[in-house]
């Protein structure tokens, strides 16, 4: 643990992301194979399970401390983490130790099978061996919600300088279902066997936003156009007569969309396919709302799966014939998908997305306009000889997003932020007006800079006129732009109306709050955009 | 029922009997000063009174001010009320301030913390029956490391910057904060520069004594690559700045109690946060509260309402006084680029 809790601090010490490679290069080079396994498994999202609920901790850890638990609990919102209160609140330890990390995740593991109280007596052994920065790493393994700073991208790079195997390669090698249980540092990356994980899927190849005009991109006639769908994207693999759909988040999703457990009668074997999955009716997509009542059920019920029935809008295809076709050109690979994909009969879950034809840039940016007519954000633009790149690269893919709806409106509530927004007021909630009232519609986090939210969070302390516990009601006086990508009725809401993608564009220092939009606004936009 | 000893007035800490105020924070007649950070020494006062050891930095300033002056422990009569200054360990010259009158003690503690640093006369308990302390860390997360570990940590790194060709930069208060920290560096591992903030303050704090290692001060004139591998003390708001910039490579720190919080830590987005304080950590508050004997505690500036809680849950009377102080607080903390 010593020498991880050294990584750890090294990462945090530093804004440099040089160094920060450097750092995790060394590591990686240096530390015991089980270590480095865990440690390439914590920078890629694979956690340990959550064994001990945060209720417990908090309880043993104010008992540890000699303090009563309101007073732990008053300190934790002004840390902003509760891993770091804990650490920081605990009386100095007794003991050291030099157990590796290993030792400590595999502890942490086998708490699930222990009563309480043999949990509260190893949490605080382990306590009190651990000096307050390993406590610090210890914690955040134990509640779930380890992060280091460390992109996987980073650690991808550092793990490539590590090793001397290609970037991309090790981005392919780290995808999928594994952990350091079902594989070594050897099967997993220095020699693995590419036919041992049948659901393993390519990373994705994401694109940033065009911030140019199109022109900038030179010829037309060198791109191609697609509609950018809202839904959430996904890679349908067809393998060994099974299906896997994994999510962007890298997250086996397969079990959630039974629709497509009758890929394989429609796609031979050997079949990889990257596109947008969406709610489909009628031959139409329909709204994000519909797709969200998917996401997060594990089991769909009968009725549930009739009502929003889910496809794959497929705009890619990586692998053909069991082969890895992702270096050949867009427009090849584009034409493998049509030709598997053209003449499926319609209850398959795979569709291909219309094709826009387009002669110059000012007939794409007309077609633009009507992307909200086509249940679209916008536009996905590709460059016809481009290959199947790893994560976010540019130059070759675009998305060309319609401009944002917006609409003013005032802050009535403030909530402090976590981690690196502690103390810093950044999470608030806007109303619009309805005669007197200040009706709330959304909450947004995001879209100040750091001095904003420096000089927000100066007036929050000073015009607070109540608090719900961490929540602080406000005089009513600022007014903010806010930018969305939908808006839908939601009767679940006081307004109404659910936002999709909230955001803070601007604050609005030069309008009164008399001057914000209206509930009445708010409805109008839900009949035109809803 | 008579008036208190001390009332808490727009002004400030007031003492009725003895018409005098202690760290107003607007013009009054008199007023007892318990140190010379800018928040408790204002300026527009008719008559000071503060330690010998307080006074060259307060006239340096404050310009021309009529300032008496007392050592720690000399008792003064102001209208039949005693008073008396003691120290507070919190920069040098900084003092509590004992007023007593027919029996009744009560100290104001000004900004103060228990470790001796090695600079400041060191903090001494003083018996009362009412006690008005600060707490600006007044949160059990707060506990502060012995200052010899940290000056092992501060030296480490400097010397690491300087075996790989860096400068080093170091964010502090110009007075108290920064002498703490040249104090603490050993000057075997390379030249130390000076901010003319910084340095103005130095000459003064060695004119009455205080030790500090030799120091350069920076000059427009002063070629960097004269001076390889050189420590840089510097007023937090000259960190970032052209004047900082000429010392690249660099890699710069700041030390400020709020470096315990990762939060804060990643948002000053400097290299080291170095976790040192002159304020007193959660131990140290609970310690010297305890150590005056007192029932009631006023508590200032701070984490108030937490901490009045807290000390009620220990059976004593508090009650939360507002106050101008800003201390070592956390929107400085934070606003000081």
């Amino acid at each position: 643990m010593n020498r991880f809790a050294a990584l750890f601090q090294a990462l945090d010490q530093t804004t440099s992301t040089t160094a920060k490679v450097a750092a995790l290069a060394d590591y990686l080079t240096a530390a015991p194979e089980p270590d480095r396994m865990w440690t390439i498994a914590l920078l890629s999202g694979r956690r340990p399970k959550r064994t001990v609920t945060t209720t417990l901790l908090r309880g043993w850890a104010a008992e540890k401390a000699e303090i009563p638990l309101w007073l732990f609990e008053e300190s934790y919102p002004i840390v902003g983490d509760l891993a770091e209160t804990i650490a920081l609140i605990l009386p100095p330890a007794e003991r050291t130790s030099d157990r590796s990390l290993t030792y400590w995740i595999t502890e942490i593991r086998a708490l699930a099978s222990r009563d309480e109280s043999a949990r509260k007596t190893a949490v605080l052994d382990a306590w009190n061996h651990l000096t307050t920065p390993q406590r610090f790493v210890f914690n955040k393994l134990i509640t779930g919600g380890f992060r280091m700073g460390v992109s996987q991208k980073l650690m991808t790079r550092a793990l490539a300088r590590a090793t001397e195997i290609p970037e991309s390669d090790l981005a392919h090698r780290l995808m999928g279902d594994w952990s350091p249980d079902t594989h070594t540092f050897e099967s997993l990356i220095s020699a693995p066997d590419p036919t041992a994980d049948l659901s393993r899927p390519y990373p994705f190849y994401l694109a940033y936003a065009l911030e140019k005009e199109p022109e900038s991109l030179g010829d037309p006639t060198d791109w191609t156009a697609e509609w950018k769908w809202d839904g959430i994207r996904g890679q349908l693999i067809v393998r060994g007569g099974q299906y896997y759909l994994w999510s962007r988040g890298e997250e086996l999703i397969s079990p959630r969309f039974p629709e497509f457990g009758r890929a394989p009668d429609f796609l031979p074997d050997g079949t990889v396919l990257d596109g947008e999955l969406i709610g489909w009716h009628d031959e139409k997509p329909m709204s994000f709302n519909a797709l969200q009542k998917r996401i997060g059920r594990k089991n769909v019920s009968a009725k549930l799966l009739a009502e929003t029935p889910v496809i794959l809008l497929a705009y890619d295809l990586l692998e053909f014939e069991s082969k890895d076709i992702r270096e050949i050109p867009f427009v090849q690979r584009n034409a493998r998908l049509h030709s598997l994909l053209a003449h499926l009969p319609p209850e398959a879950p795979v569709r291909l997305p219309p094709r826009i034809s387009f002669a110059n840039w000012d007939e794409l940016a007309r077609i633009r306009e009507t992307s909200r007519e086509n249940s679209a954000e916008g536009l996905m633009l590709k460059r016809k000889e481009s290959p199947y790149l790893t994560g976010r690269k540019k130059g070759d893919w675009w998305k060309w997003k319609i401009a944002p709806l917006t609409i003013d409106a005032v802050m009535i509530y403030a909530q402090q932020g976590h981690g690196r927004r502690a103390n810093l007021f950044t999470d608030f909630t806007f109303a619009v007006r309805d005669g007197d009232n200040m009706i709330p519609f959304t909450k947004a986090y995001s879209g100040l800079t750091d001095a904003e939210f420096n000089e927000i969070t100066k007036w929050v302390r000073k015009n607070t006129l109540q608090r719900f516990g961490p929540v602080r009601q406000v005089r009513p006086e600022h007014v903010f732009e806010i930018a969305f990508e939908g808006i839908q009725e939601s009767p679940r809401h006081k307004s109404g109306v659910a936002l999709r993608f909230p955001r803070m564009v601007r604050w609005r220092h030069d309008k009164p709050v008399a001057e914000a939009n209206t509930l009445e606004d708010l409805k109008t936009m839900l009949e035109t955009y809803g | 029922m008579a008036d208190p000893l001390l009332t808490f007035t727009d002004d400030g800490i007031f003492c009725p009997i003895g018409d005098f105020h202690i760290d107003p924070w607007r013009p009054v007649p008199r007023a007892l000063i318990t140190h010379g950070h800018a928040d408790h020494a204002r300026s527009g006062h008719g008559m000071y009174l503060a330690t010998q050891n307080a006074a060259p930095v307060m006239r340096h300033r404050l310009g021309d001010i009529t300032l008496e002056t007392v050592r720690y422990g000399e008792e003064r009569t102001l209208n039949g009320v005693t008073v008396s200054y003691h120290p507070a360990g919190h920069v040098p010259g900084s003092a509590q301030i004992r007023v007593a009158h027919k029996g009744e003690v009560w100290v104001v503690s000004g900004d103060y913390k228990i470790e001796d640093d090695g600079l400041s006369e060191p903090f001494e308990p003083i018996k009362c029956h009412a006690f008005i302390t600060e707490c600006t860390f007044g949160l059990p997360v707060f506990k502060w490391q012995p200052q010899r570990e940290i000056a092992a940590e501060l030296n480490a790194w400097w010397a690491e910057n300087a075996a790989q060709g860096r400068n080093t930069i170091l964010g502090a208060y110009a007075l108290g904060k920064a002498q703490r920290l040249l104090s603490l560096l050993n000057p075997d591992i390379g030249p130390i520069l000076t901010h003319g903030a910084v340095e103005n303050t130095n000459a003064i704090l060695r004119a009455q004594g205080v030790r500090l290692p030799d120091t350069v001060l920076v000059t427009p004139d002063l070629n960097p690559k004269d001076h390889p591998g050189a420590l840089i003390v510097a007023p937090p708001s000259a960190l970032g700045t052209q004047w900082a910039r000429r010392f690249r490579p660099l890699s710069d720190g700041f030390a400020s109690g709020w470096m315990a919080l990762r939060g804060v830590r990643r948002r000053r987005a400097a290299d080291r946060g170095f976790v040192m304080s002159d304020h007193a950590d959660w131990a140290g508050l609970n310690t010297a509260i305890a150590a005056t004997g007192a029932e009631r505690i006023f508590v200032t500036h701070g984490y108030t309402s937490i901490f009045r809680r807290w000390l009620e849950d220990q059976g004593y009377e508090a009650q939360i006084v507002e106050t101008a102080y800003e201390g070592e607080n956390l929107d400085t903390a934070e606003g000081a680029a």
